[in-house]
């Protein structure tokens, strides 16, 4: 019988991305719900030592699979291991963030595995032993709660920034095993042969903890730069609505919606988007909205905390200048 | 280069979602159904690549008979040919069994490149294209945003967006290949493309057409189970910040989000 919670770790060049701690964390709440342990799965070359402080954040045990070839993820070597290991424990529920490296790899893991899967959950739940996800559908226009039926292990990944992280406690460590696997070089097709780096340093909208997001009220791309300052003074990444995007102001990697990024930080603040009904669902999880528009009855402003009712080109660089305060303060 | 487009139907994004009366399923009465917008970046990229390399572009679609529509309409953009899997035994299912039934279909006939989106923007899942392609034991190459086949047709080069930098990955043919937005502006149907569309094969497979066996399809084989949907939980409208100039309002905009939301 499946025994046992399971989360896969990621890395980017030896380093622990956040989303680690998330989906430990979550792991290490559902294994206490089902009385088992917790395992991490981390992947990478000479990773070892990076493995025993991921008992810091709740985990019982962390298989390291090392081996070079496993250094940079790849969809053909990380499922290959992977679904190699979850064979051979057969563990019970089998967690992942929902980052770019995540929703490549459980989707190809799901398929290996023949299993079911819940993609992008937002809360997870055990009720009667098994394991209850909750997703957005249709990007958050409703929510689906969704189990598992002869499936196992229960897949699911959970949106970056929304599960909360444990405390750290360095009193307690995990017990770091090595994974015995096979790989064979036939099965690795795929080749990065080169990585692009965003040279802006801006942070992504997925992971973003500050949105500020322009929309049509912006009225023309050299009109972004006051939100690009009052963006780098919090230490936020500037979005776009897709009329935005698609006017051309801004490339399609900014833009926040159905048909783009869905993002939860914790403060979205809204410029000139009135927010029609695919951009709502894309921000509706952030914590903390802002909106600032022309418009009393535009429907953003159902949807924020906080509304500002001008011209947004009075009243963003007035509000640049009022932070400024707070933070220089 | 023969290329196929996986094909699904969506509600349009503009539409307002209503939980059914069972709180299982959505109201699906009022929806206008719309080629998924992911797909028509898959419909472009393959006419572009035909255009270069010769061969034929084939729409696979899975769903109902009004898919059919849309089937129609990447006919029109430019496609050779159109299949349809329609089947009541597949109503409900699951992501996995509609990628087996599309694998099914897609392995009778003879392909080098495979599109589909990178996610349908409905149940946004994300899983069909990777599921198909281990089905098919090729590899995935997930949400892509430029695609440059080599000039020999035995490989691809594409650019993979992720959080801070974009992976640039190699892959030999056949691949399949998820669509971002961004990779190319999907073109408009032309009426003379519309009257050839009408003429152009279409075909219709069943489950059983496909060899398959009903019983691993539609609502009762599904590993996923719906609970329940429900609304998103409802945000109340908050503050308007008053203020007689600009600048008195963002002070107090300023101030609450420091002091209340203590977000800066």
């Amino acid at each position: 019988m499946a025994q046992g919670v399971w989360t896969i770790a990621e890395q980017r060049g030896g380093e622990i991305r956040k989303i680690t701690y998330e989906i430990i964390s979550e792991g290490r709440r559902l294994a206490d719900a089902l009385g088992q342990d917790l395992t991490v799965l981390l992947l990478g070359s000479n990773i070892k030592e990076k493995a025993a402080e991921l008992g810091n954040y709740g985990a019982d045990k962390v298989l390291v699979a090392d081996d070079p070839r496993l250094e940079a993820y790849t969809t053909d070597a990380y499922a290959s291991v992977i679904s190699e290991l979850v064979k051979a424990d057969d563990p019970a529920i089998l967690l992942l963030g929902a980052s770019a490296e995540g929703k490549d790899l459980s989707a190809r893991l799901s398929g290996k595995l023949g299993v079911g899967m819940a993609q992008d959950c937002t809360a997870f739940a055990v009720e009667d032993g098994n394991l209850v996800a909750t997703r957005p559908i249709y990007a958050g226009k409703a929510y689906a709660r969704v189990t598992f039926e002869n499936s196992w292990p229960q897949m699911a990944t959970a949106r970056p920034k929304v599960m909360d992280i444990n405390e750290p406690d360095t009193s307690r460590s995990a017990e770091v095993l090595d994974a015995a696997f096979s790989l064979d070089d036939g099965a690795l097709k795929t080749k990065v042969v080169d990585v692009l780096k965003d040279e802006s340093g801006k942070v992504d909208l997925t992971e973003a903890d500050k949105i500020v997001s322009g929309g049509r009220g912006m009225k023309g791309p050299e009109n972004y730069k006051i939100l690009e300052d009052l963006a780098d003074l919090i230490g936020a990444t500037v979005g776009a609505s897709r009329s935005a995007v698609d006017a051309g102001w801004r490339p399609h990697s900014d833009q926040v919606g159905q048909t783009g990024k869905v993002v939860s930080p914790g403060l979205y603040i809204a410029c000139g988007i009135s927010g029609a009904i695919q951009h709502l669902a894309g921000m509706s999880t952030s914590k903390v909205i802002v909106a600032i528009n022309k418009d009393a009855d535009a429907p953003i402003f159902q949807k924020a905390d906080y509304g500002v009712v001008g011209d947004l080109f009075d009243v963003v660089p007035a509000l640049t200048e009022e932070v400024k305060k707070y933070i220089e303060s | 280069m023969n290329i196929i487009v996986c094909l699904k139907q969506v509600p349009d994004t503009e539409t307002q979602i209503k939980v059914g009366s069972d709180g299982k399923s959505i109201v699906t009465d009022d929806i206008k159904w719309v080629m998924n917008p992911y797909d028509e970046h898959g419909v472009e990229e393959a006419l572009r690549i035909k255009e270069k390399f010769g061969g034929e572009v084939t729409i696979v679609g899975l769903g109902p008979k009004r898919v059919t529509e849309s089937i129609r309409t990447a006919l029109a953009m430019g496609a050779d040919k159109g299949m349809l899997i329609s089947d009541e035994a597949l109503e409900g299912s699951d992501s996995l069994a509609v990628a087996k039934a599309l694998a099914a279909a897609i392995k009778e006939l003879d392909y080098d490149l495979i599109f589909s989106g990178q996610r349908g923007v409905d149940d946004d899942m994300g899983v069909v294209g990777a599921n198909i392609a281990e089905l098919l034991d090729i590899p995935q190459l997930s949400v892509i945003d430029k695609v440059e086949v080599a000039e020999d047709g035995k490989s691809v080069k594409v650019n993979r967006p992720i959080e801070g930098s974009t992976l640039v990955i190699e892959s030999p043919l056949p691949a399949l290949i998820t669509t971002q937005k961004g990779l190319n502006e999907p073109r408009y149907a032309s009426l003379p493309g519309i009257m050839k569309a009408k003429k152009k094969p279409f075909d219709e497979k069943t489950l059983s057409d496909l060899g398959l066996d009903a019983a691993e399809f539609g609502e009762g084989a599904r590993k996923v189970k719906v609970l329940e949907i429900k609304p998103p939980p409802a945000r109340e409208a908050g503050k308007i910040v008053e203020g007689e100039t600009p600048q008195e309002k963002a002070a107090g905009l300023a101030k609450l989000l420091h002091d209340e939301a203590k977000v800066i």
